[in-house]
């Protein structure tokens, strides 16, 4: 089997995601951990195009990666870097391994009796579908009422901000 | 050309157990936040693989509200970051037991 450019796009984008992903983790310096999360949302918004996304794409982009992690600078500047350890302790670590360790071959159990039925299928990476005015209209029409309740969500969350973070006087 | 569904599976699990080592592991709220953010992510890496692979548009408005919904919780989860803070002078979460009786 012979691949295209669009899907040697995805294996590199992904492999870069994860690597990345790993880097937010492990760094001591908040402020890398975020350079490495603007790197990771770049990265998911390429895969999001191989897969006719373009725009959950922008929106990854926009959101995320413009939106969020500004965010996030911005509340690491304000909150004054702690020295010392920042990591708990060995068994705390050790139990996190073993929950991963679990959910991994939990899910590879399950992944391993489905895989014989779903080796053929596989996700196009060239082609159309998933153009803007298609997720418009379905936005619109069948998902008007929770388009509605986001909103809402949304309002809610931004007074709830500013409420919490406002200044006691 | 064609990815195979499991490898794209594979892909976002990784991402998902990244996340939660991340949550378990780091003390540092504000990185709790962060690791949180990339479970959300595999989240909305398969639905938008399964909407492609169905050919079915409403995996693409889920992770729209997938989106919203965590710009909501990370606007929140850093005004709580920044009240306790002012409060505690302190983000780490081990330190914070103010619930503990």
């Amino acid at each position: 089997m012979t691949l295209g450019y669009a899907t040697w796009f995805f294996y590199v984008l992904a492999a870069m995601a994860v690597v990345s992903a790993l880097m937010v983790v492990t760094r001591r310096n908040p402020v890398h951990s975020a350079m490495f999360l603007v790197f990771t949302f770049f990265c998911v918004a390429g895969i999001y195009i191989t897969m006719s996304a373009e725009f959950l794409a922008a929106v990854q982009v926009l959101v995320y990666a413009g939106g969020i992690v500004v965010l996030f600078l911005f509340v690491i500047m304000l909150v004054p870097l702690q020295a010392g350890v920042t990591r708990l302790p060995v068994t705390r670590g050790a139990a996190a391994l073993l929950i991963v360790a679990l959910l991994f071959t939990t899910v590879m159990t399950i992944y391993a009796r489905a895989a014989r039925s779903c080796a053929a299928m596989g996700v196009q990476t060239e082609g159309p579908a998933g153009n803007i005015e298609a997720v418009g209209i379905e936005l619109y029409t069948r998902y008007l009422l929770p388009f509605e309740v986001a909103s809402i969500l949304l309002l809610v969350a931004m007074v709830g901000a500013v409420v919490l973070a406002r200044r006691e006087t | 050309m064609i990815v195979p569904i499991h490898h794209v599976l594979v892909f976002s699990m990784i991402l998902f157990l990244i996340g939660v080592v991340g949550v378990l592991t780091r003390r540092n709220g504000i990185i709790v936040l962060m690791s949180i953010e990339l479970m959300l992510n595999a989240a909305n890496i398969n639905f938008i693989a399964f909407s492609r692979l169905l050919s079915d548009l409403a995996g693409q408005v889920f992770s729209i509200f997938v989106i919203v919904t965590a710009a909501g919780e990370v606007a929140v989860g850093l005004a709580i970051i920044i009240s306790l803070f002012r409060n505690t002078e302190s983000i780490q979460v081990d330190e914070i037991t103010l619930l503990k009786g």
